[in-house]
């Protein structure tokens, strides 16, 4: 087939940013597939809850402490994830060095809490079956933080070698952030589910 | 041409067409031999990987029935015993849904929609390389568990309590639990791969109503499978705590549900229909298209009607639970959505009839698959208007009347599309016809053997045959329609025989089929049959719904992206402006090692809770790998 060049494309970026860039659509792919999830294990939980005679089962309400400070500390680390995505924006290494070592300490600090949590809950996963969601619950968000420090601590080592000041770097830094609020936007609702409809 | 040219920054433009498809084809190369095998990220290796591996997988499905229709052919048969005769039909089921239906749907979308698109490869080439060896892995430990005789027995839904530690002693329920889970990522990931290539890869110009149906109905099936696939993940590994750490999900001694796993499999298992047959109308969309010579008749209202049918899709879950005593109101809700799906369905039936009547039908190999799948689908769907009526279901349900409907609306509604979109793509994969004479006799045997099988079971249904029963007895009024049943499926086998003989020697000694030897409209036969590693020499221009039939030999196309580097063109969602040059990743042995780190770590799990622990070590060690820059062009910006 004859071709004819009706466009030229040489001056577009050599790289897209934002909604622009494939990776950012493939983790909001990823956020709503693990949204989806999340929205699963809860109906779980309420079916399981709506079924049982009273609520939680053979168990006292867990203890609000560990749960509620983790709680804050995550939402206190949104501050520096929104800030350390507004200098990977603007592409300012120092500060980007800075602001993902910040976040992976604040990526292990709910680890320890969690550490808490679980004992927190006077119930195992085998006693009955809301011990197993309540700990399906703790258990998965738990992987999400892990995951996401995982990443957070890779992408961290890479800011200080050759490879970081390049401009999909930040942009692997901006969708990390973006992980990372979703990782906090999700605990809230299961917050919600594991420390306070157990008081209902 | 020297190696210097290959390497430096050079655009296109400044390339001779001989020397650019050189410079483009090392770019984009798979190395030849073993180890380019396993490392490549080519989206048309994989996907004719995944197509070849799916129809593997149908053959040994198809083997299983036969066996089944052996077993059934006389009452008090003696050949198979009834722990053998739960496994093989089980693996039949489990086989045919997850190793074969939605894969080659989703293998076909992995070949086609970067093509559709006009793209040079697929977005995350290497999730897909992953996700191919994943699935391969599933298969694999779903078949030799089954060849120890440790093949999963409790049904292809594996409803508990049967499936629940109590009853599914031994490993069997557990194989069926991870098998899903292998196949399940491995969807979910190119479903990741395809909406991310429709939104953002699509060629310059081709805005929403310029896309392909068939990439329609990909990106529809792609939202299914990211919001239902989670709820069996959920189901599969509830299961497996329940089984390995005795958790009580399921468990109603312990203030667990039996019918939770019903909620959760069906909340997957239905849209499962859906993410099976929306490819498959997508592809009937796009053959009637070419074959009747004109362009489809309401685009618009079959775009609409293949969103509408994703959504009602979730809508649906329950009319498979109707004998479970659900609450009165819930059940009329769900007859009504069931009914509903039907109007879609009819939008889209009589889109079909109408172009194939104000065009000019040739009728070749493809569109006589496209209507066998109209007569049969349109079948299906009635006894689907039948079963939807609870009082109806309460009667025929777990009979061969289901039996029937399903198989009538699953081979009827995708598997004869399928073959019709194999006939109708096979030129363009492997750059040679398929045999018309074969064809037509594959057709007509397989069509003719399809409604021979299948329509007695209604009746057997209907006479009371419970599915799922190793054997009868002679005093039962079934022996007769069984014998007959099972006669000719050896019709239907024997047509499948045909196809496959057809695949395998036109692939060797089929003519030779030229870039575009239907005549057809889209992108993919603008280039050569079997495309090149870079799939355009230059992307495409789209100014229409059909650019190959507006624009008289001429191609519009872009210019200016560097050779050197793997480059793609990333375009806005709705308009499909350029936004920006993207690189695509490289070949990579990464994807391969994940995949083997991550199916020990499934398989060692279904042993031991630790393997979650020490077996997600060597998938991190191996993701990093994969993520870690490598300091070539690809990592410019």
């Amino acid at each position: 087939m004859k071709q004819r060049a009706v466009l030229d494309l040489s001056r577009l970026p050599l790289h897209g940013l934002g909604a622009a860039s494939v990776t950012w659509w493939g983790t909001l792919s990823f956020m709503l597939i693990e949204g989806t999830g999340f929205a699963l294990v809860i109906a779980v939980y309420l079916y399981l809850m709506s079924l049982a005679p009273s609520w939680p089962l053979n168990a006292p309400p867990p203890d609000l402490l560990p749960g509620t400070l983790l709680t804050i500390v995550l939402l206190i680390s949104l501050v520096p994830n929104i800030l350390l995505s507004r200098w990977a924006d603007r592409q300012d290494l120092r500060k980007v060095r800075i602001g993902i070592i910040v976040m992976s300490v604040l990526g292990i600090v709910p680890l320890i809490i969690r550490v808490f949590e679980f004992p927190a809950l006077h119930v195992k996963w085998d006693t009955n079956a809301y011990g197993s969601i309540v700990w399906t619950l703790l258990g998965l968000h738990t992987t999400h933080i892990l995951t996401d420090l995982v990443d957070t601590l890779v992408l961290a080592v890479l800011m200080f070698t050759r490879h970081g000041d390049n401009p999909r770097r930040f942009g692997d830094v901006q969708d990390n952030a973006m992980y990372w609020n979703f990782v906090v936007g999700t605990w809230l609702p299961l917050y919600g589910c594991i420390y306070w409809l157990a008081r209902l | 041409m020297t190696d210097d040219a290959v390497h430096s920054e050079t655009l296109d433009t400044e390339l001779a067409r001989d020397h650019l498809q050189h410079a483009l084809a090392q770019t984009w190369k798979t190395e030849p031999g073993f180890w380019g095998a396993l490392t490549t990220v080519d989206h048309k290796i994989i996907g004719r990987r995944y197509i070849f591996t799916a129809f593997l997988f149908l053959a040994l499905g198809g083997v299983l029935a036969m066996l089944m229709r052996l077993q059934l052919a006389q009452p008090e048969g003696r050949m198979i015993g009834p722990d053998r005769f739960n496994q093989i039909f089980t693996m039949h089921g489990a086989n045919m849904m997850f190793l074969f239906a939605v894969p080659v749907m989703e293998a076909m979308g992995v070949y086609l929609v970067p093509l559709m698109v006009g793209t040079r490869n697929i977005a995350f080439p290497r999730l897909n390389a992953f996700s191919y060896w994943i699935y391969l892995a599933g298969g694999l430990l779903l078949w030799i568990a089954f060849a120890l005789d440790m093949g999963p027995d409790v049904g292809w839904f594996a409803y508990v309590p049967l499936s629940g530690p109590q009853y599914g002693t031994g490993k069997r329920a557990d194989i069926w639990a991870q098998m899903i889970t292998f196949t399940e990522l491995s969807a979910l990931a190119v479903a990741v791969e395809i909406v991310v290539t429709v939104f953002k890869q699509r060629a310059p110009g081709m805005s929403l109503d310029r896309i392909p149906l068939f990439v329609w109905s990909m990106l529809v099936t792609s939202f299914l499978v990211i919001v239902a696939m989670p709820a069996i993940m959920v189901a599969s590994t509830s299961l497996i705590l329940d089984r390995l750490v005795g958790t009580h999900f399921f468990n109603p001694a312990e203030g667990g549900d039996v019918l939770l796993w019903q909620h959760l499999f069906w909340f997957f298992g239905h849209p499962e229909v859906y993410i099976i047959f929306l490819p498959a109308v997508g592809m009937v969309s796009t053959l009637v298209a070419t074959f009747a010579r004109r362009p489809v008749f309401g685009y618009l209202a079959l775009v609409m009607a293949v969103v509408a049918t994703g959504i009602l899709a979730f809508g649906l879950w329950v009319h498979h639970m109707f004998v479970t005593g659900l609450p009165r109101l819930g059940e009329s809700f769900f007859t009504a959505s069931s009914m509903a799906i039907a109007l879609p369905a009819g939008i889209q039936i009589f889109c079909w009839i109408a172009t194939l009547w104000d065009g000019r039908p040739v009728y070749e190999t493809p569109l006589l698959f496209v209507i066998g799948f109209i007569v049969t689908f349109v079948m299906g769907g009635m006894t689907g208007v039948m079963v939807a009526s609870v009082p109806f279901d309460t009667q025929v349900h777990d009979t061969y009347f289901v039996v029937a409907h399903f198989h009538y609306v699953l081979i009827g509604g995708a598997v004869f599309p399928l073959l019709g979109a194999v006939y109708y793509w096979f030129p363009k994969i492997v750059g040679r016809m398929m045999s018309e004479r074969l064809g037509r006799l594959a057709f007509w045997l397989i069509f003719v053997g399809f409604h021979l099988t299948f329509f007695p079971m209604h009746i057997l249904g209907l006479e009371g045959m419970p599915r799922r029963i190793y054997t009868y007895q002679p005093d039962l009024p079934w022996h007769g329609l069984n014998l007959f049943v099972s006669i000719s499926a050896g019709i239907l086998a024997l047509g499948f025989l045909v196809f496959f003989i057809d695949a395998i020697t036109s692939a060797r000694s089929g003519p030779p089929a030229g870039d575009n030897p239907w005549d057809s409209p889209t992108l993919e036969w603008a280039t050569a049959s079997p495309p090149p590693a870079y799939n355009f020499t230059h992307i495409p221009v789209v100014d229409s719904a059909n650019p190959l039939w507006g624009q008289s030999g001429v191609l519009n196309v872009a210019s200016g992206l560097r050779t050197n580097r793997r480059e793609i063109v990333v375009t806005t969602i709705s308009t499909g402006q350029p936004q920006a040059r993207e690189s695509s990743p490289r070949n990579s042995i990464w994807p391969l090692l994940a995949a083997i780190a991550t199916s020990i770590m499934l398989i060692w799990s279904i042993f031991s809770p630790w393997a979650v622990v020490w077996g997600s070590i060597p998938v991190a060690i191996t993701l990093i790998g994969w993520f870690w820059p490598a300091g070539t062009p690809e990592d410019d910006a």
